[in-house]
């Protein structure tokens, strides 16, 4: 009963994040919605490692790698922000529209 | 006062699913990114309730520490904009709440219909030995591929928000209505 409780927990987390990625109208927003999903993702592996791999570990070493990509990602996605606000002076999701036609 | 794990995972839960909501609903982006540091420490929290406390203190350091810090760096760069809040359609309001919930109601589903071979057998291990063990024998190829991975992404990151990338908007117009300009005598 108590992994489902956190299976629950993390499916709740991606829906916020999902709401919020497609609601944002900021895109500094849709990428913290963006991180709450990764986290959600993270928290499975870990839940799962504990209750069905308790002697090795291994969900937790995939959950390792999980944040180091999201470390990655969020360094490209910062200095892409940046970039978009120098070029646009605007960090509205309405107003990126270079690769729209 | 004894505090059983159960009350802390519920208090956590609740902590947890409160400051992500206001991460989606804050009306201020630097409002966001303080609830967004809260969730992250919950998350921390819940991983150590399950017995993976290395993880936990690598969400510390990592997210909160690193990567929360960044956003909120992105935020104070990026001048704040006024509240242009277009004011969508109805059906375009309703399919944006329509998705999320459909999709958790399947999960929900899905999750108390399946039966979870659940180990009986507590984890007693040391976590940390137990993942430099496998770093270091069974996921060593993926161990190096991600710092390879972060390497490229850390000199993308620079050459991407390097000052020379700016376009220069002028001389793309003056280009394009030259260009037209010589078309039209043709």
């Amino acid at each position: 009963m108590i992994l489902e409780n956190y299976i629950i927990l993390s499916a709740t987390l991606f829906c916020i994040g999902l709401y919020g990625l497609i609601t944002a109208a900021n895109i500094i927003r849709a990428f913290m919605s963006l991180e709450i999903i990764f986290n959600a993702i993270n928290l499975n592996f870990v839940a799962f490692s504990n209750f069905m791999d308790g002697q090795e570990i291994k969900g937790q070493v995939i959950s390792l790698f999980i944040i180091a990509i999201a470390a990655a990602e969020a360094a490209i996605g910062l200095a892409l922000i940046l970039t978009i606000y120098r070029n646009r002076q605007t960090t509205d999701t309405n107003n990126i529209d270079w690769l729209k036609w | 006062m004894d505090f059983s794990p159960e009350f802390i995972l519920i208090f956590l839960e609740i902590f947890i699913i409160v400051t992500a909501l206001g991460v989606v609903l804050s009306p201020k982006v630097l409002e966001a990114a303080f609830f967004l540091s809260g969730t992250l420490s919950g998350l921390a929290g819940i991983y150590i309730l399950l017995n993976a406390d290395f993880v936990a203190a690598a969400q510390i350091v990592v997210y909160v520490g690193a990567i929360n810090v960044l956003i909120i760096f992105a935020i104070m760069l990026v001048q704040q904009q006024l509240n242009s809040e277009t004011s969508s359609s109805g059906i375009k309001q309703l399919v944006q709440i329509i998705i999320p919930i459909f999709l958790f109601s399947i999960f929900i589903i899905v999750i108390t219909s399946t039966n979870w071979p659940i180990q009986s057998t507590l984890a007693t291990v040391e976590t940390t030995q137990a993942i430099g063990k496998h770093l270091f024998t069974d996921y060593l190829l993926p161990f190096e591929v991600v710092s390879i991975l972060l390497l490229l992404a850390l000199i993308g990151a620079i050459v991407i928000a390097r000052r020379d990338l700016v376009i220069e908007q002028k001389e793309l117009t003056t280009y394009s209505t030259s260009q037209l300009s010589i078309e039209s005598k043709d």
